[in-house]
């Protein structure tokens, strides 16, 4: 595995902790289907929330949310439904979530929580 | 945290409006909207504002901003804006303390450094006159703000150092970053050129004595004559004849200059009366004023106060000629574009200058000339009788003779006839001042023929004249006018 896989992977866990800690059940983690990968799939509630986590050691790159666009949300609006029909589960109401990880590996991991994106 | 809020000045031509700009942080993923019908400039200033912050050590939220001008009808353009939704911003994502009720006028350069922007002056006095003294803008235009009354001006070189005064949280700011010196703005003169002096001109007697009155009453003036009789020269030296101007005059000489291009780094109030002197190949936009989008000001305004010199008038498109009409009547120039209407002030002392005809050899007897009747005809028509009707002083000026050629030296400087030009209006002054006005040539002929009637046996032949429909009701009056300057 890369170091970045390894990055990407150490911020998954983080934030699926994270979201269990605001209350959410964590329902699948790294779904992948031949459209994409779903990083989270949580219940908060009676809502379905599909968590998308980006992982930046530092911001020298820009900031994690920043990586974020358009195209994305959209083909993770398409994985929610399609992950949907592959557990046959009919939510009431689904939403994207975006969580973003900045971890140095030195100090304490700063983790920032967007709900209900695009 | 919440709401941002700043001020800045939208110019519609020389007036300003005041924009207040709020800015709003949603928690969502990063983007950056500006509202209130920016032009592609001032949308360009989300670009160069994410850098300028990020530079200065005070980076933008990372979150959906959204930046909003009001009022959203009024069109705004270019980058004068880009402080004042900075700060706004910053203010938003709770940055530093609050901006509201300052003004904020600057362009903000990618490493923080706030540029100077054009119309500083205008647009200072528009904030003073909505009640909003304080206004910051970059160092290089401070002078230039300072000189409007009753303004709180603060300059600065850097956004670091701005938002270190607002209260920022001075661990990240880049306050050592100095930008080189380069663009600001020094104290070099402006008006500082050498005015050419009356002295060189050689005899033209009459001429010089045209030109005083001239100066004296501020009257439009003709000058006609054969190539190389000193037309040019004469009408060159007519600016030094004139006195300084006075503080309200220079403030709206300055702000025109201000909004132009000629002088973008004029930091100092302009004393002396302009001088424009466009090339008779200019376009109708470029004498009156205009462009795409909103008119700038043209060379009739930018001569406002001072002189507007067309050499070889009749060359110049009559269309050009005759636009001028409605300025030297009303002393201002509406023009309307599609992204709004912009009055500039116009009021200037027109100086044409002409051959006798097309080859230009048809003086003293003329027998040198090889212009048809037809030509000499067509070559003056284009000087369309209401445009002439409105210069009160038409003249002859011929070849300098041999004699006064030698004797050249000898003539008055532009220091003494100035002097008694000072004089006259001072005359001017004592006898209109109670009518509110200040030179002859403002006069009206209601005044002319009322207050300052001058006896019947003196204007008998002028009552024949209009009789007889040699003379217009408003040449009539213009003739009136210019002896009151004789005497």
């Amino acid at each position: 595995m890369k170091a970045k896989d390894l990055l990407g992977r150490h911020g998954e866990k983080l934030a699926a902790g994270f979201l269990e800690t605001q209350g959410m059940r964590i329902m699948d983690r790294n779904w992948r289907c031949p459209q994409g990968e779903i990083d989270i799939v949580a219940l908060d509630g009676d809502t379905l929330v599909i968590a998308e986590v980006k992982t930046r050691r530092n911001l020298e790159y820009g900031h994690p949310f920043e990586a974020i666009g358009a195209a994305k949300l959209a083909r993770l609006h398409r994985l929610a439904l399609s992950w949907c029909r592959d557990h046959e589960v009919r939510a009431a109401r689904r939403r994207v979530d975006v969580v973003g990880v900045i971890d140095d590996g030195v100090g304490e991991p700063q983790l920032e929580h967007l709900r209900g994106v695009g | 945290m919440g709401v941002g809020r700043s001020y800045s000045i939208a110019l519609l031509g020389l007036n300003g409006y005041i924009v207040e700009v709020e800015a709003d942080i949603g928690q969502t993923l990063p983007s950056f909207v500006l509202l209130g019908l920016p032009d592609a400039s001032l949308n360009e200033a989300k670009e160069r504002i994410r850098s300028a912050a990020q530079n200065s050590g005070i980076p933008l939220s990372r979150r959906k901003i959204t930046a909003n001008l009001i009022p959203a009808s009024l069109p705004k353009r270019g980058s004068g804006f880009d402080l004042a939704i900075t700060m706004a911003v910053l203010r938003a994502a709770g940055d530093i303390r609050s901006t509201e009720g300052t003004v904020f006028i600057s362009e903000l350069g990618l490493d923080g450094r706030l540029r100077p922007v054009r119309g500083i002056l205008p647009a200072v006095m528009a904030a003073v006159q909505a009640g909003h003294p304080e206004i910051v803008v970059a160092q290089a235009n401070a002078a230039e703000a300072e000189l409007v009354p009753g303004a709180v001006v603060r300059g600065y070189k850097t956004l670091a150092r701005l938002a270190f005064d607002f209260g920022a949280n001075p661990q990240d700011l880049a306050l050592d970053y100095e930008p080189a010196d380069g663009d600001v703005a020094g104290d070099q003169d402006v008006g500082a050129a050498v005015a050419p002096d009356l002295c060189d001109v050689s005899g033209q007697g009459d001429a010089r004595r045209a030109l005083e009155v001239a100066a004296a009453g501020a009257h439009h003036v003709l000058l006609c004559g054969p190539p190389g009789a000193g037309k040019t020269m004469l009408a060159e030296r007519l600016p030094g004849l004139l006195p300084d101007l006075g503080d309200r005059e220079a403030m709206e000489v300055t702000a025109i200059h201000s909004l132009s291009a000629v002088h973008v780094d004029s930091v100092q109030l302009l004393r002396r009366p302009p001088f424009e002197n466009p090339h008779h190949s200019a376009t109708a936009a470029a004498i009156i004023g205009g462009g795409s989008g909103l008119p700038r000001p043209g060379a009739a305004s930018r001569a406002h106060r001072g002189v507007l010199f067309l050499d070889e008038a009749p060359e110049y498109e009559r269309r050009v000629l005759d636009a001028l009409r409605q300025p030297l009547e009303s002393g201002e120039l509406v023009i309307h574009r599609s992204a709004g209407t912009a009055a500039y002030p116009a009021r200037f002392q027109l100086v044409l200058a002409a051959n006798p005809c097309p080859c230009g050899k048809a003086t003293g007897r003329g027998v040198d000339c090889t212009c048809t009747p037809v030509m000499r005809r067509r070559y003056f028509g284009r000087m369309s009788g209401p445009l002439l009707d409105r210069v009160d002083i038409q003249l002859q000026v011929e070849r300098v003779s041999l004699a006064d050629f030698g004797q050249s030296g000898t003539e008055e400087d532009t220091a003494t006839v100035a002097g008694r030009v000072q004089a006259a209006r001072a005359r001017q002054l004592e006898r209109l001042g109670s009518l509110g006005m200040e030179t002859n040539s403002q006069v009206p002929g209601r005044v002319l023929r009322g207050e300052l009637r001058l006896p019947s046996a003196t204007t008998k032949i002028l009552d024949t004249s209009l009789e007889r429909g040699i003379l217009t009701a408003r040449g009539y009056d213009r003739v009136l006018r210019l002896p009151r300057m004789l005497d």
